[in-house]
């Protein structure tokens, strides 16, 4: 934060090698300015140079790595406090809570519900992210063998959470390839806790009654070097969670205060006796400032909820998410299935396909590519020409799914309908309805026919 | 370093509205901070859950947010009744959703009949809400104001197509409407701007920013009603200080995820608890975002969402 694109310009080579994937070092400083790309896209900084602009470029809130490989999750690296300021940049990781006090079926039960459980929306893939293991039976080689099987069992990142600093220490060290997040650090141990996580390279954190507190154990541990911290401010109540994290997020963005400048742990699992009042929780710290959220269960009717909340708040709001152009069955489509035209807005897509699939007669829906714009601002902008649509229609192949040449068209676009049929002449261009809604009495009174 | 808690300090305040028959009042608005933010401003009213009752049998709904209903579903105010008397409902939203001239179309006459006998049957504050034409609305609401006199609805959707007709009707009547517009903070205060100028009461107006559904393009409204609730309380912007309501249950309940059965999609879960989910998570967001009122269906999801709203507020 603070240099500009110009001050960052200096430090880089200046080769213009085209290396990190835009064309030029001056577009690429211009790129980092605004948080757009990271240091490490240029292969020929030296680490001098990128100690400095690290520093200097760093977010309030810093990016905490946990776990390795595909399955590493980055949280915090926040700018903003309202995502219209800007965006919000890393979704919470949520997080399954297993105890070394139940039984080796329950936990396998849950491991394998916790891995499976993974959904495709938009191209994104949605997944509770990592799992907290938590020494509950005072038995360190209970607690030793439990991380043992979470780590055979999946690949996805950890939490070790034991207050028993040796038991901690031995565990992290069988898995510290992993990257596990060490919980946690507090005003006795931090000296003992900071050195395991320094020396083993993980993140850790920092868990404290209040944010006084909090802030004065965070303090000490930056002192120390550490760099990867997460926070627990204690708080166990909605209210006062609530209050929490809004004041760690502005005394980090506006106070530039350090040792609340890292991402935070949240714990609905503690807070709630039942797991959908737990949901209501962990939705609310979605929204306001939590990073890793321990749930202490993973089901369906409860994480896809909250997964579509974070993937809604967490869309960046300056570019519409979008779907792939291409062909889409909705349900048991055959030659004489109608077949729908629209664009690539994600929003125009879940509820054109919803009301499609409402309507129960199986359609072919045709999604155009319209750079995520809706449907008339497409339009306006030339992404949904008379032209370009005939192209696509011709190229998508639905000539050789269909016997008919009818094609329903949006009825906010009846304006293009005579350009259309002159480009696609074999073509009947029917003018569906304005709003999704209409679709299935739409749909229920066509014929091929 | 020492820590210092950092407080945004606030100029504006939402109005205070009192909705309802006399002796029957609810208040909303009167915040004077961010939705919650209590440890450095006041919300004197907590959000409040009008259960929506619809003026015919729904055809579309899922099972799950029927069977709640199932009694009552064929008499909107026997429906209404229920609401009030087994789940405790502050206020009711009868959806005039049959008036709609792509739908069964029933007349203006028709639907201020069925308005009268919900009315009659509920002493709590009513809010009315039509179609979404905007021509058709306008019959409607009107006659809908007219034989409702006295009873002090809250009525909309007025929309800058139709609130000169809407809103000079609804002062005759003593009436407050609800401004919708399609999520735009320019053009919410616009349409603010244009019932003050027609001589609307301040304390006869909330706002209707537009709702969407969990997945299905909340984030357009949670963001928009944050930058309302910015520029009402920090920017001293007048004429968007005024309490929002969130008209969502509609929006959730059309959507796949609360219809699919868990057998086709085991992933998704329980669908009972994963619909009454996806509605009270919908509340949640919106209610963090800034809304006073919330249209609500599920019962299973008003208790939780009222639980929610308690638990932030003591």
């Amino acid at each position: 934060m603070g240099l500009s694109g110009i001050e960052i310009f200096k430090k880089l080579p200046k080769t213009n090698c085209g290396k990190c994937g835009v064309p030029t070092c001056l577009a690429f400083a211009m790129k980092l300015a605004t948080g757009q790309a990271e240091l490490d896209a240029c292969p020929d900084l030296s680490e001098d140079v990128k100690e400095e602009l690290g520093e200097a470029s760093a977010p309030p809130v810093r990016s905490v790595v946990i776990g390795t490989g595909e399955r590493a999750v980055k949280l915090g690296g926040e700018t903003v406090l309202f995502r219209h300021e800007k965006r919000f940049e890393n979704p919470p990781a949520f997080t399954l809570l297993l105890s070394d006090n139940m039984d080796e079926a329950e936990i396998t039960a849950r491991l394998k519900k916790f891995n499976d459980t993974v959904y495709e929306r938009v191209g994104v893939v949605l997944r509770p992210e990592l799992v907290a293991v938590k020494a509950e039976s005072g038995d360190a080689s209970k607690f030793g063998a439990l991380v043992e099987k979470v780590c055979n069992e999946t690949d996805a990142g950890l939490v070790l959470m034991n207050e028993d600093a040796d038991a901690l220490s031995q565990a992290a060290r069988s898995c510290s390839n992993r990257k596990p997040l060490l919980y946690a650090a507090d005003k006795n141990n931090f000296e003992s806790m900071g050195n395991l996580a320094k020396e083993l390279s993980c993140p850790l954190a920092v868990k404290a009654v209040n944010l006084e507190e909090l802030s004065e154990v965070s303090e000490k541990l930056i002192a120390m070097g550490l760099k990867d911290l997460v926070l627990d401010s204690g708080a166990r109540t909605a209210k006062k969670a609530l209050e929490d994290q809004i004041i760690i997020r502005r005394a980090a963005l506006l106070k530039k205060f350090k040792p609340f400048g890292f991402p935070t742990i949240v714990f609905p699992c503690e807070m709630a006796d039942n797991l959908i009042k737990e949901t209501m929780i962990a939705c609310q710290m979605t929204a306001k400032y939590g990073s890793v959220i321990v749930m202490s269960e993973i089901e369906g009717h409860s994480v896809f909820p909250l997964l579509l909340a974070s993937m809604n708040i967490f869309t960046d709001p300056q570019r519409p998410m979008a779907v792939d152009q291409k062909i889409y069955e909705i349900g048991a489509t055959n030659e004489n299935s109608p077949v729908l035209i629209t664009g690539n807005f994600s929003l125009t897509y879940f509820i054109v396909s919803g009301e499609v699939d409402a309507s129960r007669v199986p359609s072919y829906l045709l999604i155009k590519d319209t750079e995520g714009l809706s449907v008339l601002t497409a339009w306006a902008a030339g992404k949904f020409a008379a032209d370009t649509v005939a192209t696509f229609v011709k190229k998508s192949g639905i000539e050789k799914k269909v016997k008919h040449r009818k094609l329903v068209i949006p009825g906010y676009l009846a304006t293009i309908s005579g350009e259309l049929e002159e480009e696609l002449p074999d073509w009947e261009i029917l003018i569906g309805p304005r709003e999704a809604s209409h679709l299935p009495a739409y749909l229920k009174q066509w014929s091929a026919d | 370093m020492t820590f210092e808690v950092p407080k945004v300090s606030y100029t504006g305040k939402i109005r205070e509205i009192p909705l309802g028959r006399e002796g029957n009042t609810v208040i909303v608005g009167g915040e004077s901070c961010y939705p919650f933010h209590l440890f450095e401003g006041e919300m004197p009213h907590p959000p409040k859950i009008a259960m929506e009752v619809y003026d015919s049998e729904p055809e579309d709904w899922p099972d799950t947010a029927l069977e709640p209903f199932a009694d009552v579903i064929k008499d909107t105010a026997a429906w209404a009744r229920k609401c009030v008397d087994t789940y405790g409902a502050e206020m009711i939203a009868l959806q005039l959703a049959s008036t709609d001239p792509n739908d069964k179309d029933i007349s203006a006459d028709e639907a201020a009949k069925i308005t009268k006998e919900v009315s009659d049957a509920v002493d709590v504050p009513m809010i009315v809400l039509g179609c979404g034409n905007v021509e058709k609305d306008t019959d409607v609401l009107k006659a809908v104001c007219e034989v409702c006199e006295g009873r002090d609805l809250i009525i909309g959707p007025v929309v800058e197509g139709n609130y000169r007709a809407i809103g000079a009707t609804a002062i005759g009547y003593k009436h407050t409407v609800v401004a919708s517009t399609p999520i735009d903070i320019n053009l919410a205060k616009q349409l603010n701007i244009l019932l003050g100028n027609l001589n609307v009461p301040d304390e006869k107006i909330i706002i209707d920013p537009s709702t969407g559904a969990l997945g299905y393009g909340l984030e357009y409204c949670y963001s928009v009603m944050e930058r309302i609730r910015m520029a009402a309380l920090i920017q001293e912007d007048e004429r968007l200080q005024f309490p929002i309501i969130s008209n969502l249950a509609r929006e959730v309940w059309k959507t796949k995820e609360v219809k699919v059965p868990e057998s086709e999609a085991p992933l998704l879960g329980d669908m009972k608890k994963r619909g009454i989910l996806i509605e009270a998570l919908t509340a949640q967001c919106v209610l963090l975002a800034g809304a006073d009122i919330l249209v609500m269906r599920h019962p299973e999801a008003i208790s939780l969402v009222k639980e929610s709203i308690k638990d932030l507020m003591t």
